[in-house]
């Protein structure tokens, strides 16, 4: 682009000299944003407002910052020095495990019932909860968005799969999460993919909504008419509105994932005990939660998950606020 | 009206007759020490087949599909296996449902009882301090899974206010903690709906119109905004109600409640396959006409709807 004018700009150059004008006819102004604006120019970008309104919000900065620092904790965790293993168990010197070590020096969170490091476990167990969040948020966000962009866009399919989606609808939830767990063998697989079945509904849902209602709102036949290349219309004119609808229900697919694990292990269905996972580890601490000097087994796997969820959640929020073109200026 | 409450009847009709329909073939799929309990690690391979082969589980698949829609249709819906060996579902299931009921009812009557009001004080203190507060209780609740606030609440408030720990039939201040806990969710989900409808509504022109004439602020509040935004939640209220019979998993065997989400976990730890199969049913049963009804509530209450409904369709 900017060779192009170079290029525009010798040639008109040559052209006044050829017509034999001496000196320079026209000289290049300066970009100047207040006379720019007067001109009808506006220098709008939809990225860098949906920044700029994001950055306001003191509360979902500070959880974006507390959020990055626990990933890049339990990234680097396993290589710290003078770590335990997850699943290691810890002996004392008379041969009978370290079981129920209350928290100090050697071990941070505290050993729980057969001695095992609960340090180590909470971050592997946050690493496979956080695991089974993202993979989950998203294949839900590729099926949501690919079925959600179909189901509005080709009329003929809308009635089948207004079906389709009525019948996954009506059935509660767990009761799906439960049906497939309890009929396949557990592991994060499985985990995963019976929250998938149902997980990518509403993201589809919200999409066909958006989509049958943007389609053919008057800008958009306009830039149609127009002859704006199909490619430019999906980027410019639909994406800006379907950006905080993904990004709300993606950051909320992530904290429900990690809950309904939570849930599925508490009944039993969710992952094998050799997998330190958060469900597990609340599942651990609930068992000997009735003594209090145990009860930390329970409360730091359960403050963890709380701020890994509320982050999550408090960011989602904040970012669909801020991406959605309503509230811009 | 008539024809959009018969074709509404219909296309539930034919959901449920999907849904029992899949819901046979996944049972196929189930473990078939399912359908023999303890047992089975004694049996010779034999005497298993022989056992299949009496319950009809041999049979061509086209058989046994329509023997399974002949019970259905006759309300049988099998006997339990495992969890009460030989006993009717249906007897079974009519001991725990007015468990389940009495929690599940006494809990939505709480949430909508707090919720609404909390709801609308938010939206009428907007980016206040009740507004912040009750934002701040809204996300807690949503993001924090229910599994773990339910812990701490049976593990502290037990104690704080002196009140059992376990459910049990004789002490009616049992029933406190698995209620409360129960409603919180609701609570948030119905402040959070009515404030963000009652906040689309303030700017509407009828309000303005409605101030200008002089009605006073109460006025305006309870008989105008809050009715117009009480019409959407309307629909979710029939669903919630109805599936208060299937009680909650969670709580009713963190406070062992006999009722019927209790019993759902204890078929499933069983293995007990035709008890999971007729719970599976029943659950998807009472969401499907739970939504049903909440459609043709909203059609009572805001006769716009059926309206554009049908153009919809067009």
């Amino acid at each position: 682009m900017k060779k192009k004018i170079e290029r525009l700009e010798g040639s008109i150059d040559e052209r006044i000299r050829e017509i034999g004008g001496e000196g320079e006819l026209f000289s290049p102004a300066p970009y100047d944003p207040t006379q720019a604006e007067m001109g009808g120019y506006s220098n709008y970008s939809y990225w860098r407002s949906t920044l700029k309104s994001f950055r306001r919000n003191y509360m979902a900065m500070f959880c974006l910052f507390l959020l990055a620092l626990l990933l890049l904790f339990t990234m680097i965790q396993p290589l710290l020095p003078g770590q335990h293993g997850p699943t290691e168990i810890n002996w004392l010197e008379n041969g009978r495990t370290d079981s129920n070590h209350a928290p100090d020096g050697t071990f941070i969170f505290g050993t729980n019932s057969i001695g095992q490091d609960l340090w180590a476990r909470v971050w592997s167990g946050t690493r496979t909860s956080l695991l089974i969040g993202l993979c989950v948020a998203a294949c839900n966000a590729v099926i949501g968005i690919l079925v959600g962009a179909l189901w509005g866009y080709v009329r003929s399919l809308d009635r089948f799969l207004t079906e389709v989606y009525n019948v996954i609808h009506n059935i509660p939830r767990n009761i799906i999460l439960i049906l497939v767990s309890y009929l396949a063998r557990p592991g994060v697989g499985t985990i995963i993919f019976a929250m998938c079945i149902t997980g990518w509904l509403p993201m589809a849902r919200f999409i066909r909504n958006q989509i049958v209602t943007i389609r053919d709102l008057e800008y958009n036949l306009a830039s149609r008419c127009l002859g704006t290349p199909t490619g430019r219309i999906i980027t410019r004119n639909l994406l800006p509105y379907l950006v905080s609808v993904i990004t709300l229900r993606i950051s909320l697919a992530i904290p429900q994932a990690i809950g309904s694990e939570v849930f599925l292990t508490y009944i039993g269905l969710g992952l094998p005990v050799t997998i330190p996972s958060l469900g597990n580890l609340i599942n651990e601490g609930r068992a000997v939660m009735m003594a209090p000097a145990s009860r930390y087994q329970l409360i730091f796997p359960a403050i963890i998950l709380s701020v890994i969820t509320i982050s999550f959640y408090v960011i989602g929020n904040a970012f669909a606020d801020s991406a959605d073109p309503k509230n811009h200026v | 009206m008539f024809k959009y409450i018969l074709k509404r009847l219909l296309q539930s009709l034919l959901t449920l007759f999907i849904i029992a329909t899949v819901v046979f073939f996944l049972m196929r799929l189930m473990p078939e020490e399912g359908y023999f309990g303890e047992k089975y690690d004694k049996m010779e391979p034999a005497q298993i087949e022989a056992e299949l082969r009496a319950m009809g589980l041999r049979d061509p698949l086209p058989v046994q599909l329509f023997r399974y829609y002949g019970q259905l249709l006759k309300g049988d819906l099998g006997k339990s296996i495992t969890v009460q060996p030989k006993k009717a579902i249906v007897n079974i299931i009519e001991k725990r449902a007015p468990y389940s009921i009495r929690f599940g009812l006494i809990s939505v009557g709480i949430s909508l009882c707090v919720g609404i009001p909390m709801g609308t004080v938010m939206a009428l203190f907007k980016k206040r301090l009740p507004d912040k507060l009750g934002n701040m209780y809204i996300i807690f609740i949503h993001a924090v899974p229910a599994a773990v606030y339910y812990l701490f609440i049976q593990l502290y408030a037990s104690g704080l206010f002196n009140l059992p720990i376990l459910y049990n039939n004789r002490d009616p201040s049992s029933m406190w903690l698995p209620i409360i806990s129960m409603s919180l969710g609701g609570t948030a989900t119905y402040a959070m709906w009515t404030r963000r409808y009652v906040v689309d509504q303030m700017n509407k022109d009828y309000v303005k119109f409605a101030r200008a004439k002089g009605v006073s602020e109460r006025r305006i509040t309870f008989g105008h905004m809050l009715r117009n935004a009480l019409v959407p939640m309307a629909q979710n209220l029939p669903a919630s109600i109805l599936l208060t019979i299937s009680g909650s998993i969670y709580i009713e065997s963190l406070y062992s409640v006999p009722g019927m989400g209790n019993l759902l976990l204890s078929a499933i730890s069983k293995q007990d396959n035709p008890l999971v199969q007729a719970l599976v049913l029943i659950y998807s049963s009472l969401g499907i006409f739970g939504l049903l009804l909440g459609d043709l509530l909203m059609v009572i209450c805001d006769p716009r709807i059926k309206l554009e409904r049908e153009k919809e369709n067009r």
